[in-house]
């Protein structure tokens, strides 16, 4: 083990003095906000493989929902002299001076899923989803599946006022904008959650007729999605026949559904925000190119025509 | 050699010989960056660990100061984003808050004979929820004087910084020893710790030491409540959740018996240190769980426990024979 050490810390030693810059030597810290989701927990997981997959030395520190053990954390991995640093920050606020002393140590900073309020320069680049964005591909999949036919649509939104509930309505009203045929007769919230979003699709179902009047749901994410297919069971209907379903997310479960015919489609969030980050970050490293100050993730659409029970087994093992 | 000093110099020792073990693995560890970072980055829960030390000594305990530095933070925040008045004057008007918060739970405490676990708990409850009350989202401090203070720093070799937050904590911690050894205020919380009757015989004023020890440790929870809003330039209701548990941790490790009486400040800063050197390895490693810090502080404040409970034995035995 010593000996093992002595031998790792010789080649960082020589690697610095040689100096050369290639993927093979590059250390990276890796500050998480936790793992308070399976979300999350998929996007760990998958930021390791990236490193391990490109030859990276990833040092990963879970802050466990605290922003002072994030500070302590890049303060320790500005110490060691990492080459990068990727935080998913816990908050928006209080990141100036930290980053400040990023800069000044010359390390690039990189944000994954969330963006901070500090100035633009503290900070390489962004890679975040675009909440409006999957709400209007989800919204656009509706149009184009009904096809000019009438179409009474309920949506279980998420948490009131969070931004995902906002961004998601907006971006999928807009996607039905000038389709006189698409109408949201219904919109709750089901507050993200699997027994809410089956509570309120109940609701729903009895006020439109047992739910003949209904021809297709929107929620915000999967999990209520799942919860309301349940509903729509016991009121003796066919979810993804009687009733369309499209949500958010691409969580395992709901393409389990779709294997089944359940569900008709779902928008990617997809957890491999490291993917693109490093990509930035080898092509800065090399030959300092300038990425975009926001690098949008890819919200790809998934429907019972992309063989989803393959897509279940590849992402059941990725810890969500 | 006498007894009392065993367990600082134990604490001592296991500071000093885990950094050498760190140092080796990770020459880097030595830089003065390591060095200024753990002053920095622990300065919130050094000032108040020594507030809790004060309180720990006289045989209390107080669960309020995590929630009373969230409070702080976002009172700070509040104040200067809806009010123009000067940060200086927010600062002095979070103080009076803070101090006189910590007079009333030891004013209950002494005259309503509660226990100081029940009192400060609801005080822990109550600070917490007035901070969300104050607000739920995490508020920014954009003031430029907040720029101004985090400019003073003095600069090691080698790129490391002595903070201002850093700095203030070793002065907090340097008058917290004065006050302990030197004052006749740190002698009647030693008297209080060995017993609140006997301390009353001896002619200690109980009701007015019981008072001052939980305003000065909320007086102290206040400071580290500014400092951590210069910390992070942000007020947050959900912030420090648990920093009373490793101030306790910190005043255990530092040396301090946990039922009062006898323990010193210094140790207390040496306690703090050991937390955050665990916690810098961790991060060096960078493939350890973070959950580790907690385990590790686990075993040691055991290990402590036993320690504390072992020299007891062996000074009560001694005792006898003579």
């Amino acid at each position: 083990m010593k000996f093992k050490t002595a031998l790792a810390s010789a080649t960082i030693l020589a690697a610095c003095m040689f100096g050369s810059a290639s993927a093979a030597d590059l250390t990276i810290g890796f500050s998480q906000i936790g793992s308070e989701s399976g979300w999350r927990a998929a996007e760990t997981t998958l930021t390791k493989q990236q490193a391990e997959k490109r030859g990276i030395d990833l040092k990963f520190a879970d802050a466990q929902q605290k922003q002072e053990n994030q500070i302590k954390a890049i303060r320790s991995f500005i110490a060691q002299g990492v080459d990068a640093i990727l935080i998913a920050p816990v908050v928006a606020t209080g990141w100036d001076e930290v980053l400040t002393e990023a800069k000044d140590a010359e390390i690039p900073v990189i944000l994954l899923d969330r963006t901070v309020d500090s100035s633009k320069d503290l900070y390489l680049t962004a890679v975040t989803s675009d909440l409006v964005h999957e709400g209007n591909v989800a919204g656009k999949w509706l149009v184009d599946t009904v096809a000019g036919k009438p179409c009474n649509v309920v949506e279980l939104q998420g948490t009131t006022g969070s931004s995902p509930a906002i961004d998601r309505k907006k971006g999928f009203e807009e996607a039905l904008k000038g389709h006189d045929n698409l109408k949201i007769i219904r919109s709750q919230t089901g507050d993200f959650t699997r027994t809410k979003g089956k509570e309120v699709m109940e609701s729903f179902l009895k006020a439109e007729d047992g739910g003949k009047n209904i021809c297709a749901l929107y929620a915000h994410n999967d999990d209520m999605a799942v919860g309301a297919i349940q509903a729509i069971k016991e009121a003796g209907l066919k979810p993804g026949t009687d009733i369309l379903v499209v949500s958010i997310d691409a969580v395992p479960d709901i393409f389990q559904a779709m294997a089944a015919g359940e569900a008709n489609a779902t928008v990617e969030l997809t957890p491999d925000m490291a993917g693109p980050a490093l990509d930035a970050l080898e092509a800065y490293l090399k030959d300092k190119t300038e990425p975009p100050k926001w690098i949008q993730t890819e919200s790809k659409l998934y429907t019972q025509a992309d063989d989803p029970q393959k897509v279940y087994e590849a992402k059941k093992g990725l810890g969500y | 050699m006498n007894q009392k000093y065993l367990p600082l110099i134990a604490t001592i020792l296991i500071f000093i010989v885990s950094y050498a073990m760190c140092a080796l693995q990770y020459p880097n560890m030595l830089s003065t960056r390591v060095i200024g970072n753990l002053l920095t980055d622990n300065a919130f829960l050094g000032i108040a660990a020594v507030g809790m030390t004060f309180v720990i000594l006289s045989g209390g305990i107080d669960l309020s100061i995590g929630s009373v530095i969230a409070f702080t933070g976002i009172f700070l925040a509040v104040m200067l984003e809806t009010t123009s008045i000067h940060p200086l004057l927010a600062f002095v008007l979070a103080l009076l808050i803070t101090t006189a918060f910590g007079a009333i739970m030891g004013a209950i405490i002494h005259y309503l004979e509660m226990p100081a676990f029940i009192v400060t708990l609801a005080g822990m409850f109550l600070a917490r929820g007035m901070a969300f009350v104050l607000s739920i989202d995490s508020i920014p401090v954009r003031h430029e004087f907040y720029g101004t203070l985090k400019s003073f720093y003095y600069k090691l070799p080698g790129g490391g910084r002595i903070t201002l937050i850093g700095g203030l904590m070793l002065l907090v911690f340097a008058v917290g020893i004065i006050i302990a050894q030197r004052t006749r205020f740190g002698t009647n919380v030693y008297a209080l710790g060995g017993g609140p009757q006997t301390a009353a015989l001896m002619g200690v004023p109980v009701a007015r030491t019981t008072i001052l020890i939980y305003a000065l440790s909320g007086f102290l929870a206040g400071l580290s409540g500014i400092v951590y809003s210069l910390y992070t330039s942000a007020g947050y209701s959900l912030a420090t959740v648990g920093v009373e548990l490793d101030a306790i941790a910190a005043v255990v490790i530092g040396g301090t018996l946990l039922t009062g009486g006898a323990g010193f400040v210094g140790g207390t800063l040496i306690g703090v240190l050991i937390q955050g050197l665990i916690q810098t390895y961790i991060t060096f490693d960078g493939s350890l769980s973070s959950w580790w810090t907690k385990i590790l502080i686990g075993a040691l404040l055991f290990a402590f426990i036993l320690m504390q409970k072992g020299i007891l034995f062996v000074s009560r035995r001694g005792r006898s024979y003579a």
